[in-house]
């Protein structure tokens, strides 16, 4: 199996790793970006701590202005609290940080809002188990209960499946799931340079696929949103996706730094 | 130009020139921003003091129209100026970003070591 290279200096060395907790051997920590939360973590928390009580969870606060930190930290999980806010990509970032040094073999995405299902945390684990480093969960897997996202983002996320077709070379369905889970090495990888702004999911899929790691879809239940409202404004989407597309070509050569050494 | 012409913009740019000596000696703007800042301002007063300098330049450049050869040195500059800036004001994002994200993983360290009963003056105590 190739190793991803590592540029020493950057990151500090892994602290003392604590007892195995990880579902299926791996020590595996669920990151939650959370953003004005506070309703609906705790729901969320108390799911995920009866799903898997054995995984770590990080619940990252981007900043927000109600009592997301003190609602976790009441649920006695690990807040680190951003000082001010930095955008979802920062959020991620943080966790992926923290997870690569304290020794974490793996980590799940996992949004705040209560859409994510928690027992669908394992069919994940599962594809990083089997090799995988990226593990996108698809909420448009089955047709009885498929992820309702209305027209304008419906036609959206079709323009982003054929951009990424084009150029990822591979074929994915659900794009833009924030739904997924990555293997140490990816964490390494993306702990230094996960993307920052909107549309971060679209554009880490095509920096994984590009710089070499395994990327899987893996069919996912979805719930409807219980609380807040889409972070997606349709007149915004034309502007994102043509970032995406110039970061695109800005990464036509990937960093030598990051690139995998096979 | 006029003479008259001449003497204001000469002026103006003078007052400039020292507007930014003062900007320095407050130590208000880093020598490397002043330094490209006062050439320009020495150009401008070479332009204003010597009123045939821009003609003969033009003729050399094969423009025939005089203002045009100011009007595109000076496009020419604020472009590369203006892209610097955009290039130093993403690098200070990244970095802006990436302290905020050092920061909220030291604040989990603070409060994991406050919860093993370490005394901890900075922790929030209830009143």
């Amino acid at each position: 199996m190739p190793s991803p290279s590592d540029p020493a200096g950057h990151r500090l060395p892994p602290r003392v790793p604590a007892p195995a907790t990880g579902t299926y051997g791996r020590r595996t920590l669920v990151v939650i970006p959370a953003l004005d939360e506070e309703q609906a973590l705790p729901g969320v928390l108390e799911e995920l701590a009866s799903q898997l009580p054995c995984a770590d969870i990080l619940v990252v606060d981007d900043g927000s202005t109600d009592g997301t930190a003190a609602a976790a930290r009441k649920a006695g999980v690990a807040v680190a609290e951003l000082p001010f806010h930095v955008g979802i990509g920062g959020a991620l970032q943080t966790g992926f940080r923290y997870a690569v040094r304290h020794g974490y073999e793996g980590a799940v995405q996992f949004d705040a809002d209560g859409q994510h299902d928690a027992t669908q945390v394992r069919t994940l684990l599962q594809a990083l188990e089997a090799g995988a480093d990226l593990v996108i969960g698809n909420r448009f897997a089955d047709a009885e209960d498929s992820y309702d996202v209305g027209r304008v983002r419906g036609r959206a996320m079709g323009v982003l499946r054929v951009l990424v077709r084009l150029l990822s070379g591979q074929r994915f369905v659900d794009t833009s799931s924030g739904f997924r889970a990555f293997s140490a090495r990816m964490l390494q990888y993306f702990a230094k340079s996960y993307p920052t702004e909107y549309l971060d999911s679209v554009e880490s899929l095509l920096l994984a696929c590009r710089a070499g790691f395994r990327v899987v879809e893996v069919p996912v239940h979805m719930r409807p949103r219980t609380m807040g409202s889409p972070s997606t404004r349709s007149y915004k989407l034309l502007y994102h996706y043509l970032r995406v597309i110039v970061s695109m070509i800005g990464q036509g050569a990937p960093r030598a730094e990051n690139r995998l050494t096979s | 130009m006029s003479t008259r012409a001449h003497v204001l913009v000469l002026l103006v740019t003078l007052s400039t020139i020292l507007f930014l000596l003062r900007l320095l000696r407050r130590h208000k703007l880093p020598a490397r921003y002043a330094l490209l800042w006062l050439s320009v301002g020495g150009v401008l007063v070479a332009l204003a003091a010597s009123p045939t300098a821009l003609d003969r330049a033009s003729a050399w450049a094969g423009i025939s129209y005089a203002p045009a050869t100011f009007f595109l040195g000076a496009i020419t500059l604020l472009f590369l100026v203006v892209v610097q800036f955009s290039w130093e004001l993403s690098r200070l994002d990244d970095r802006t970003r990436d302290l905020a994200e050092e920061i909220a993983i030291l604040r989990i360290e603070r409060t994991g070591s406050a919860d093993e009963g370490a005394p901890d003056e900075l922790a929030e105590r209830p009143e």
